[in-house]
């Protein structure tokens, strides 16, 4: 049986590959978060997988701790980083070129890049395993347990910040101080404070993927560059949509996992970017992004 | 328009029968951008319980006045005094949670929310609980959720007469509406003093005087301060009670409506030096 020729094996790729992209989907939640959020593109957000993922594997593995304690002190411990880098690097650049703001994540994803090389060194570690590994079974579709858990954890931390930005008053506290900050301002909500927490999120949503990346997987500092690639799907989406950047990041799995299954792993690096670039050709917005209509 | 009003509500608001301490005042507020001075030694006070205007051409510094009394500038000299107390160097947001609000020329309305998203974040400053509030509901964040709604039904939607347009989206509602929505905005902050920059600018005559009657109704039965910048010269002559006339950045007259509609000074910055009459 020559394999990608097989009905039943494209269809488990495309399974697969649209579990896996759960996780890329959440991944471009933080960009979106960020982006919507304050206007920025955080290059470092592969750096809060990083840093989310080596903060456990430092509780957990090595230092010994449950993982009921490693897990909340990991996210915590990324939380605090968070903040601690909106407001000494993000604040102080609020209001100068977009692109000045830009050098400043990129340089951050350098230096926490290296931070991470610095104290951990540059080797893989194996994570231990967090998520069930038995397998499903349907009919003849056998799909990995991790696949199927990891998807599960990501919708459903995508579909609880999506209420939260809909219904509570701090979500909704954070889109009007996002869509128009002055105006937010005037009716007394502290923009830095909602700023602070937007980063906050992001890096929690952040730590998350890495630690379930990591274990899914294992643990080195490539695994910042999964966040890159997710820049692609963010940009298919459209940086300012949620639904566009959970939408992007199920195709840009299930493309990635078909063409690994069938053409191999060096093709399904380029693949996803080939198709971004041909989306933007056509809508250079992105998939659901907001339009700019200049008025004359 | 002014007038009529109720010995009840003469009674129930102490603040008219006798004139008190100035709610909100400027002292010798001055600020410039680089070589242009938008507010030169700018003095006045808003009373309580009254409504104050502030006029004057386009470019006299109107919204520059405003937003330094709101926090959005800081003027380089001069203070700004709300409820006894100096607020120069209150950040904004600090100074609309005590009771300052305000509105803006354009609509400023959260254009992806509705009408009630959007008035309810006028409260925003009253709730108390924090941002993991919502993971635990049913406490104290549903409590003050649920009486900030019934006081925003009660004194701001029923008042301004919002009640069916509540549930949709603002960027459908006709300019009019939207107006009012940023209105009820402002009102459900529960201010001590409400601000409005231009409230009925690009208004109908029918839009215009509506809005007219709620922010006198305001006045009369709330008993609230109310500054406003307006260019309806015959809406402001009708509901002001104090009236402060701006040029170039300086406060030229001030006074009842009768006293600065007859200042040669206002003749002149209104119409021209060519306009004053001899006679005057």
């Amino acid at each position: 049986m020559a394999p990608g020729l097989d009905l039943i094996f494209l269809l488990e790729l495309a399974i697969i590959g649209l579990l896996a992209g759960g996780l890329l989907s959440l991944i471009a939640l933080g960009f979106v978060l960020i982006y919507k959020g304050t206007g920025v593109v955080n290059f470092a957000m592969g750096e809060f997988m990083m840093l989310g993922a080596y903060f456990f594997y430092t509780a957990n593995v090595m230092w010994g701790w449950p993982v009921m304690l490693a897990l909340p002190a990991a996210l915590a411990a990324v939380g605090v980083a968070a903040a601690v880098v909106e407001r000494s690097v993000l604040r102080p650049l609020a209001g100068q070129p977009v692109i000045s703001i830009l050098m400043a994540t990129i340089g951050l994803a350098s230096v926490g890049h290296g931070l991470v090389e610095a104290v951990w060194g540059g080797e893989n570690y194996e994570m231990p395993q967090l998520l069930p590994r038995k397998p499903f079974l349907i009919g003849e579709l056998l799909i990995p347990g991790q696949a199927v858990w990891s998807f599960l954890l990501a919708a459903t931390l995508i579909a609880a910040l999506t209420l939260y930005f809909r219904f509570s008053r701090t979500g909704i506290a954070m889109r009007a101080a996002a869509s128009d900050p002055i105006t937010a301002v005037a009716l007394g909500i502290d923009v830095r404070h909602t700023q602070r927490l937007t980063w906050i999120f992001a890096g929690l949503v952040g730590a998350v993927a890495g630690i379930v990346a990591a274990a899914t997987t294992s643990l080195s500092p490539a695994l910042g560059g999964v966040a890159l690639g997710v820049l692609a799907v963010i940009i298919l989406g459209g940086l300012d949509s949620i639904a566009g950047a959970i939408v992007a990041g199920l195709i840009v799995g299930v493309i990635s996992s078909l063409t690994a299954g069938t053409l191999g792993g060096k093709v399904r690096d380029i693949v996803p970017y080939v198709a971004v670039l041909a989306i933007l050709l056509i809508r250079p917005y992105g998939l659901f992004g907001t339009r700019q209509i200049e008025r004359l | 328009m002014r007038g009529k009003q109720s010995f009840a509500s003469i009674l129930w608001n102490p603040s008219r029968a006798e004139m008190s301490e100035p709610l909100l005042h400027v002292q010798d507020l001055s600020l410039s951008f680089g070589g242009i001075r938008a507010l030169d030694a700018v003095s006045f006070a808003a009373q309580p319980g009254r409504i104050t205007a502030v006029i004057g051409p386009n470019g006299a510094g109107k919204t520059s006045l405003f937003n330094a009394i709101s926090g959005f500038y800081r003027p380089q000299r001069g203070s700004v005094w709300f409820d006894g107390a100096d607020i120069t160097g209150v950040p904004a947001h600090r100074r609309a949670a005590m009771g300052l609000a305000r509105t803006f020329q354009n609509v400023a309305l959260f254009r992806g929310m509705t009408v009630l998203d959007n008035i309810k974040l006028g409260g925003h400053n009253r709730l108390q609980a924090g941002p993991l509030a919502a993971l635990w509901y049913r406490g104290r964040a549903q409590r003050e959720e649920m009486a900030l709604r019934e006081q925003i039904e009660r004194e701001v939607i029923d008042f301004l007469e919002i009640d069916h347009i509540r549930h949709q989206p603002v960027a459908g509602l006709a300019y009019g509406l939207q107006k009012r929505v940023e209105l009820a905005r402002a009102l459900a902050m529960q201010p001590k003093v409400l601000m409005l920059d231009e409230p009925v600018a690009g208004m109908n005559r029918e839009e215009t005087e509506d809005m007219a009657r709620f922010i006198l109704d305001l006045q009369e039965e709330r008993g609230l301060t109310v500054l406003l910048i307006e260019h309806d010269m015959g809406m402001v002559m009708d509901i002001s009670d104090h009236v402060v006339v701006l040029n170039f950045g300086q406060v030229i007259a001030q006074g009842t409506p009768a006293q600065v509609r007859a200042h040669p000074e206002v003749i002149r910055a209104y119409l021209g030096e060519q306009a004053v009459p001899v006679a005057a």
